[in-house]
């Protein structure tokens, strides 16, 4: 017999609950944006000091990640995150590099691709410029492990089949956002895009080793779950917390993005 | 709650950033604001990195210096074979990673840049590091950016090194290894030629040979079922053009990686024997070895001489690795013959084998029933019947007759009647040669005018087919003319003989 995940059970439940207050007061969700309704997402990575499950609230998440053109309407806005302005401290030298100047998007980057090379700073004030936050990485983390037509994308092959690909793919020229399939809950470009910074990247629990981690939690690896469960996108998730541990908040990489969220 | 641990983070991060921002402003002059001098160290130079096969030149420096390492790491689409394409995660742009040659003692810096069009981050566990994580810790690295950490080479060896980022199986199984040797102060031996072998496992989503860009297969390789081993990144990275090369009478010394992730190597090269193997590229040398033992993540040093000229395989000889998922590579020697070492072929014959193991009799005799029946029903092949049954006759005379009778049947002088043009022989039924042969014969015989008294053991133990091959050959050889005997002949005329038996003292 197949294990239910445990998070896809806990989101069951938790869906359920959800749906049930819906009927009784619809919350307002704003344009461009996605109400999620939460659950309980467990770390990939902690350790015994951390809590074993974390509690998602119901919030909202951006249905795609900021563009180029809303980060220029953002710089244009705030003069001291332009790129020759910006202090070195909240955004490292590659900043907006392939921007054609500080109020000038050019070749490299068109309008409605995904706006890249920014830092955590940047990313974050961007978010309260837009009366919003950044998402946690619990939240952001539960929303991406949706498939297509499931809340836990582990059951979703045809999910699970393009984000490998994704994964084990060379980095491609970056797409328009909105081009590929949208999850379970209506969001797109999760996956297949770019990178995300999430408010808190820096609580990865991985170290530079990541040998080292798996002692960690080893619960994680072989109470909870057999090691033969831990399936494709677990290592999928195992990529993303790698990649957020190799973050810096002023680094500006080029295929890492974001998204907001915003509390109910 | 929640908000205050999250404005702790926050804190936390621009902490770190500030420390980073220290570092690059106070290159190599620790927290204290002290830099350490190792006292042993003079001088500084860029290592020399080199590609698989290739080995950077040995170190004539006799002192400990300051090497410069900058490595690059890649993602790149590459051939894994022919019409499949992978995507290789590489230390320098190839699989195996780029080779670094330094010497015991040595301080090293150690820069690590991830190329800016990656999409991961990576670091480097060095073999050869003595430290937390093997260079690991500070090397961790996102795309972009470049991360710089020391070490001292106290250990002489070959090592392997690696990426150690989560997850560390991927980043290897991806290619993401490569070898650091470490020169003891005095020297490896020297030799005619060094290459640069590595080999390593590929765990794709279509079977091998399935053409197109192969995703990794997360099941496959948990399961350690790779439908590639390799050599050197590829299937035929070191054959045909690519092949190593040398001369007679050069010695080649091989380095040898093994980057797994899962599988351990037998590392062997057919035709030749490795004069001496430093035994996982420690400092311990072994002499005269067939296969050498590369474990993942290890290595092992060899060299040999090559005498004769020709084509020497190298291999896993994990055999199905080599010869069905990619593990071989060629090493072609050019030169003059050395026929005392290696005749090549003297002899080139039919060979038929002994009588058959016991215990397989009964199938035996039903697939040669089935066999006889052919020939009956075969006119082609039962003309040739005679003449294998003289071949194989001819083996059993060699084994069994040709030390009385003499190889040319002329048997000897007084003691051994001839079976060449015997006037006896020719005069004897095929049933009476059968019976002599099984039960042996004794007494005064007269041959060709000349009188023998000796005796022939008999040879009960020969098989039907062994005494009607044998007579058979006897028949038509020396001079002889005659027919053919058949197996069932002896049959027929061995059920007529009562058995040997010991049991007569009891009577």
């Amino acid at each position: 017999m197949k294990r239910v995940h445990p998070i896809a059970f806990g989101l069951l439940i938790l869906a359920a609950g959800a749906w049930g207050g819906l009927a009784l007061a619809e919350p307002t969700v704003p344009t461009g944006m996605v109400l999620i309704h939460g659950g309980t997402f467990k770390p990939m990575f902690r350790s015994t000091a951390d809590f074993k499950e974390v509690e998602v609230k119901p919030f909202c998440l951006d249905q795609l990640p900021v563009t180029n053109e809303e980060f220029l309407r953002f710089v244009q806005a705030n003069p001291r995150w332009q790129r020759s302005a910006v202090k070195r401290l909240f955004a490292g030298a590659t900043y907006l590099k392939h921007w054609a100047g500080d109020l000038e998007l050019g070749p490299e980057a068109p309008p409605r691709a995904p706006v890249t090379f920014v830092s955590w700073f940047a990313a974050k004030a961007y978010a309260q410029w837009a009366g919003k936050r950044l998402p946690t990485t619990a939240e952001w983390e539960l929303t991406a492990a949706a498939g297509y037509t499931n809340a836990n994308g582990e059951l979703d092959a045809e999910f699970r089949r393009d984000l490998l690909a994704w994964y084990s793919s060379a980095m491609q020229p970056l797409n328009h956002v909105g081009s590929g399939r949208t999850n379970f809950w209506g969001v797109s470009d999760l996956h297949g895009l770019v990178w995300e910074w999430v408010a808190d990247f820096n609580t990865s629990m991985v170290t530079g080793d990541a040998r080292g981690d798996t002692g960690l939690d080893r619960q994680l690896f072989c109470g909870s779950g057999s090691l033969g469960a831990r399936d494709v996108s677990d290592y999928a998730a195992f990529m993303r917390y790698g990649f957020r541990s190799s973050l810096k908040a002023d680094y500006c990489v080029h295929n890492l993005g974001f998204r907001c969220a915003k509390d109910l | 709650m929640k908000r205050n641990i999250l404005k702790q983070l926050s804190l936390l991060a621009l902490a770190s950033v500030m420390t980073s921002g220290l570092y690059a402003a106070e290159d190599q002059v620790m927290a204290n604001g002290v830099k350490l001098v190792d006292p042993e160290v003079t001088g500084e130079e860029t290592a020399v990195l080199t590609q698989a096969p290739h080995v950077p030149p040995p170190i004539t420096r006799k002192h400990a210096t300051k090497v410069v390492v900058n490595m690059e790491v890649r993602e790149v689409t590459k051939r894994l074979a022919d019409g499949v394409e992978y995507v290789f995660w590489t230390f320098g742009g190839d699989v195996p990673g780029s080779f670094i040659r330094i010497r015991e003692g040595d301080q090293v810096e150690f820069n690590l840049n991830n190329h800016q069009s990656n999409k991961m981050p990576h670091n480097i566990d060095l073999h050869a590091v003595t430290g937390p994580g093997g260079g690991a810790t500070s090397s961790f690295t996102a795309p972009g950016y470049s991360s710089r950490f020391s070490f001292k080479a106290l250990n002489p060896g070959l090592y392997v090194y690696h990426c150690a980022t989560a997850p560390v199986g991927l980043h290897v199984a991806n290619g993401m290894y490569g070898l650091i040797l470490v020169e003891p102060k005095e020297g490896l031996p020297p030799v005619d030629r060094e290459y640069y072998v590595m080999q390593g496992e590929f765990y794709t989503m279509g079977k091998y040979g399935e053409e197109g860009l192969q995703y990794f297969d997360m099941a496959k390789a948990v399961d350690e079922r790779p439908p590639y081993v390799v050599f050197n990144g590829a299937v035929g990275s070191l054959v045909g053009d690519k092949a190593l090369t040398a001369k007679v009478g050069e010695r080649v010394r091989l380095f040898i990686g093994n980057g797994g992730p899962n599988l351990i190597s037998s590392f062997h090269v057919i035709g030749e024997i490795f004069d001496n193997v430093y035994q996982e590229g420690g400092s311990h040398v072994t002499h005269n070895v067939q296969t050498t033992i590369v474990p993942a993540g290890g290595s092992a040093m060899v060299d040999f001489k090559v005498e004769v000229p020709g084509t020497y395989i190298l291999v896993d000889h994990s055999l199905f690795r080599a010869f069905n998922k990619g593990a071989i590579g060629m090493l072609k020697v050019e030169g003059a013959d050395n026929s005392i070492v290696y005749t090549g072929k003297e002899v080139d014959a039919v060979y038929i084998g002994k009588a058959m193991d016991s215990g397989s009799e009964q199938r035996v005799a039903q697939l040669k029933e089935a066999v006889a029946e052919e020939i009956r029903d075969n006119p082609k092949i039962a003309k040739l019947t005679k003449e294998i049954q003289m071949t194989k006759g001819k083996d059993v005379f060699m084994q069994t007759c040709f030390v009385c009778h003499q190889a040319n049947g002329e048997g000897i002088p007084e003691q051994i009647p001839p079976l060449a043009k015997s006037d006896y022989f020719a005069k004897m039924t095929d049933d009476e040669a059968i019976h002599i042969v099984i039960a042996g014969r004794s007494g005064e015989v007269i041959v060709n005018g000349k009188k023998y008294n000796g005796v022939m053991t008999p040879l009960n133990y020969l098989t039907d087919d062994q005494i009607a091959n044998v007579l058979t050959y006897v028949r038509n050889s020396f001079g002889n003319e005659g027919g053919v005997i058949g197996a069932d002949a002896v049959k027929r005329v061995r059920a007529t003989i009562a058995p040997p038996t010991n049991t007569s003292q009891f009577e």
